[in-house]
């Protein structure tokens, strides 16, 4: 066997917190769907036959129960538990399971949606007997309004720094802004081999490696490492210009099932053949290294990772267009009188009553929708129930909840299982885990729909806008700039 | 082709009288058959003495498979034939009569069996028969032209895609057809041109399976050019094998012997998907068929493995490694001090020469053309320059400006041609051909395992169309060619391969010793006699 795949399940969501309070991260509701369904269904339409789950409980729980996932995902799922309590990192997580890895292996994360063409990233690792060959994408703009997001955006976000070779495919320099203190150092080794680096920074990690079965080893000997992509994908790069030859270097470059005898006949392939990777020097392929790293960029396509509620809605909106399931679900009784939206998609066994209108909105499982309800750019997880007359505005509402009668919502964000009062007027309310908290609302509604108005065509100016404090002043000047833009273009 | 040919083998060794080693059941079921027939026909038992020499020759052309006729492929046979009949006509004198009996039933069977398929395909026979008409009026050569060659064809390209269909495994086509790629000049239509940027692996299920994964990782490093160059291809192709044969298991209730070739037929399609098989790898294929067909049944599987792993291994060390150490000494007595050798490319052999020759102290320069696309010429620079010889480096356009000081050019060969045709990088017959105007020396080196049975005399026949895009170059930051497809009267064409007639090559040094071009058919039937 050549792969096997190793979905990565048991991560808590800890940048979403509302959400995930309640619900396991893989059983997020994206376009009426698990979360934990996109990866498998990526990996099912490869031609994986088999998928090893690393997950909690709950979530395996839910694996052998859920409709969805028992029907329509075909592989034999190998489910591993592991304890939530213990705080395991995917590195400690592939230690646990070293077991049953008898190939190389390729691990996914659970909150990937991409449309790769996953051979790209197979066929890099193949043709180049690589050690990692990694998946990453540019890094999207959100464009949506994220409710409970008091206008600055990314506080805590760090860039990554990745350094590539003239191909854009060799990995060379791969840093986190956390991890560097004054600036970007680099080795002269990596500048000697390779003198010519192209360094981004615009570049989103999608949490997908193919590693080789060796990495697996080493990581049995090092119990150091926890996690793939903090500490195990920066040591492999960085290792790969390493000059020290002892065991740990020579252990990557080994295949495990090949005798000597095989190694020289490659040797000697390699030898015959007039192919270099570089010129300019006098070294062989690969300047003789064993251990290569790689990495394919997503040009075009979708590639999202939901860690974060803006990506989480970003995702929602996207990925309905994708399927052709019907928007509206069979099961979902609609009332004649309402007015479901083209670009809404509604679950199985809902009731929406008569004169509602639901636009650009996603409403889950079981849920119930009263008469006169006006839902508009929201996502409504499952169980929910929305009494009469009320009106939700770019929201989020999570599994479970009531909201009451008459209730006026923008761009809100209610918890799992909590309740609206009814005839609440709430403007930016963010209701998690019984506390509420109210914001001052104007400037914020003010800029948010700017951005909406603006966002189209200038992103850049976007970027600008959402990093500096929101501000009315600023914003009337920029709109007035912009306009001014709109002018010169046409 | 790699199965007529080996069948070819087989029926030689019956015309030489040598004893099977096994009769399989086809034999025993056609002997059967032909002792009816036998019966049935006495009177034509007259007609044959006379035509005993020609039934000769073409009781070796018989068995080749019956499929659709193409009179280009009938003048390959002809000549190894001719040189192969004398032998076994000399050999035995009795057996004549029993040899002549065979000759004349295979003779027969054939006929039946061409009226058969000249039922289906009444044109092609008529007009393929007459050419044949002079060897032997009941032998109709059938010789299948090679798939690769006929894409502008859309009969042979819907038996392709049936042949790719049939090898199905689980109701599974195991070989994507790859598609061709822009458009390609009229002259060279009939070929393949593939892109690079559809790889072969994009239908190919991810955690291979059908196909196993080392033959699937090789594919790739053909159709990217990771692994390229004849001999590299070659010993690529074997180190894949073993793995594949270390993986199998026999199923039950079948034997090694026959289902391993089967076995091995879907990647050898999926191999020249990916890029069309060298000459070398053919004859490396077929030898690795023979071998395994020549298993014993009784055999264990252990045993069997062990055992083709090592002559797969004896296969290397004998025509890849010994063989270059052989042509390098003679070619070492070829360099005198103060030569001025030019060669072309990164011919594998020639850098191995070259060094070998310059650790002998020997004093000599070299001077290394070079053409685009590929460029492999800097890389045979770096390897003479790290080793420490005095290079220069030329592009192709330079070369009848660089020719008054080279005393002698030596070749590296991708295949040589029974008519003594060097076949090799797109590039040497230039490079002979303005050597023999300024009367200097061209020395070609090849192994022995490259020399195919094929026949060439011009470059348009059987090539290699590589990738187009690589034409393309970007300087400034500027691409001109960038939509190149966008215009009609614009046509990329890459070719790979061509061939140099044995006017312009002085001399080919091969492991058996020194030979002139035109000896190639020689040992080519030496070859065969042995096997």
């Amino acid at each position: 066997m050549e792969l096997q795949a190793v979905l990565m399940a048991a991560g808590g969501g800890s940048r979403m917190m509302d959400l995930t309070y309640n619900t396991p991260k893989p059983l997020l509701p994206v376009g009426n769907r698990p979360l934990i369904w996109y990866p498998l269904n990526l990996l099912e339409r490869v031609g994986f036959e088999e998928v090893i789950v690393i997950t909690t409980k709950e979530v395996q729980k839910a694996l052998s129960t859920d409709q969805r996932l028992k029907t329509d995902v075909k592989m034999r799922l190998d489910v591993v538990c592991i304890q939530e309590e213990t705080d395991m990192g995917t590195a400690d997580a592939l230690r646990h399971i070293q077991q049953k890895i008898k190939t190389d292996i390729l691990v996914v994360s659970c909150d990937l949606i991409t449309d790769v063409a996953l051979h790209e990233v197979v066929d890099l690792f193949r043709a180049h007997n690589a050690t990692l060959s990694m998946l990453m994408s540019k890094v999207h703009e959100f464009t949506e309004t994220v409710p409970g997001q008091k206008g600055k955006k990314k506080a805590g976000e760090q860039r990554d720094f990745v350094g590539m070779d003239v191909t854009g495919k060799r990995l060379l320099f791969m840093a986190n802004e956390a991890d560097l203190e004054e600036g970007l150092v680099l080795r002269k080794s990596i500048m000697h081999k390779h003198p010519r680096m192209l360094i981004k920074t615009g570049l989103l990690d999608a949490h997908l490696y193919c590693l080789k079965r060796s990495v697996v080893d080493f990581l049995v000997h090092n119990k150091s490492v926890t996690s793939i992509r903090g500490e195990l994908v920066p040591y492999l790069v960085r290792k790969q210009f390493s000059k020290s030859l002892n065991s740990k270097n020579r252990m990557f470059g080994v295949h495990n099932k090949c005798t000597s005898k095989d190694e020289a006949l490659l040797q000697l392939a390699r030898e015959r053949s007039c192919w270099n990777d570089h010129r300019g020097d006098m070294s062989e392929a690969y300047h003789g290294g064993k251990l290569r790293c790689y990495v394919h960029i997503m040009e075009e396509g979708m590639c999202y990772r939901v860690n974060m509620l803006a990506a989480y809605i970003e995702a929602n909106r996207v990925v309905p267009k994708l399927f052709e399931d019907p928007p509206i679900h069979p099961t979902a009784v609609v009332s004649e009188r309402s007015l479901v939206g083209s670009d809404s998609i509604i679950g199985p066994f809902c009731q929406i009553s008569g004169k509602t209108s639901i636009k650009r909105s996603n409403v889950g499982t079981s849920s119930t929708i009263k008469e006169k309800v006006k839902i508009t750019n929201s996502i409504i997880m499952n169980g929910v129930t929305i009494e009469e007359g009320c009106n939700i505005q770019g929201s989020v509402i999570c599994n479970n909840a009531v909201i009451g009668r008459g209730a006026d919502m923008k761009y809100c964000l209610v918890g799992s299982g909590q309740r609206i009062e009814p005839e609440g007027e709430n403007d930016v309310v963010q209701r998690s885990a019984g506390y509420t908290t109210r914001t001052k609302t104007h400037t914020l509604q003010f800029c948010s729909s700017a951005v909406f108005v603006l966002n189209p065509a200038f992103c850049v100016c976007v970027c600008v806008h959402s990093h500096a404090h929101v501000c009315l002043f600023v914003c009337v000047i920029l709109c007035v700039y912009v306009r001014f833009n709109v002018l010169i273009a046409y | 082709m790699a199965d007529s040919d080996g069948r070819q083998v087989d029926s030689i060794n019956h015309s030489t009288g040598k004893i099977c080693k096994e009769l399989t059941k086809e034999e025993k079921q056609r002997l059967r058959k032909e002792k009816k027939q036998h019966k049935k026909n006495k009177k034509d038992d007259r007609g044959p003495p006379e035509k005993e020499k020609e039934k000769e020759k073409a009781s070796v052309l018989a068995p080749s498979k019956p499929a659709t006729q193409s009179p280009a492929h009938k003048a390959a046979p002809v000549p190894v034939n001719a040189s192969a009949s004398e032998s076994p006509v000399a050999a035995e004198k009795p057996a004549k009569s029993k040899a002549e009996q065979r000759a004349e039933r295979r003779a027969r069977q054939d006929t039946e069996r061409a009226s058969k398929q000249g039922k289906k395909e009444g044109g092609q026979q008529s007009a393929s028969s007459k050419p044949k008409a002079t060897p032997n009026e009941l032998q109709p050569v059938v010789k299948r032209l090679p798939e690769h060659i006929q894409v502008d064809d859309p009969a042979a390209l819907k038996k392709l895609a049936k042949k790719l269909e049939r090898q199905q495994v689980r109701q599974i086509n195991i070989v994507p057809l790859r598609s061709d790629y822009g458009y390609k000049v009229s002259l060279f239509s009939h070929l393949h041109q593939y892109s690079r940027k559809n790889p072969p692996t994009q239908q190919i299920s991810i955690p291979a399976t059908v196909i196993h994964p080392s033959i699937v990782r090789l594919g790739l490093q053909y159709s990217q050019g990771i692994i390229a160059g004849s001999n590299a291809r070659s010993v690529a192709l074997l180190h894949a094998f073993k793995q594949v044969i270390q993986d199998y298991s026999t199923p039950p209730n079948e034997e090694l012997s026959r289902d391993l070739v089967n076995k091995l037929s879907p990647y050898i399609s999926f191999l020249s998907q990916c890029r069309p098989l060298s000459a070398s790898m053919g004859n490396a294929i077929k030898h690795i068929k023979k071998e395994i067909s020549n298993i014993p049944s009784q055999c264990k599987e252990e045993e069997a493995k062990r055992r083709l792993q090592e002559c797969i291994d004896s296969y290397i060390n004998e025509k890849i490694i010994l063989a270059s150490e052989a042509i390098s000494k003679y070619a070492i007595e070829k360099i005198s001090d103060g030569d001025v050798i030019l060669v072309y490319g990164c011919s594998s052999l020639v850098n191995h020469i070259l060094c070998e020759a310059f650790e002998k102290q020997r004093k000599f320069r070299v001077i290394v053309v070079d053409s685009r696309p590929r460029l492999e010429g800097r890389e045979a620079l770096r390897r003479l320059v790290k080793k420490g010889i005095r290079c220069t480096y030329v592009l192709i356009s330079a070369l009848s400006y660089i020719l008054p000081e080279v005393s002698k050019v030596f070749l590296g060969a991708h295949a040589l041609l029974a008519n003594g045709y060097v076949m090799s990088r797109v590039g040497t017959s230039q490079i002979a051909l303005v050597a023999k105007a300024y009367n200097v020396p061209v020395l070609v080196c090849c192994e022995t395992y490259k020399f195919c049975e094929r026949v060439q005399t011009d470059s348009f026949v059987s090539n290699e169309l590589d990738d187009p895009d690589d034409l393309i170059v970007t300087r400034n930051g500027k691409t001109h060619l960038e939509n190149w497809q966008t215009v009609k009267s614009l046509g990329l064409l890459n070719l790979v391969y061509d061939v140099t007639p044995p006017d312009f090559v002085d001399l080919v040094i091969t492991d058996l010793g020194m030979i002139p071009c035109t000896s190639v058919p020689v040992v080519l039937r030496v070859k065969n006699v042995d096997q």
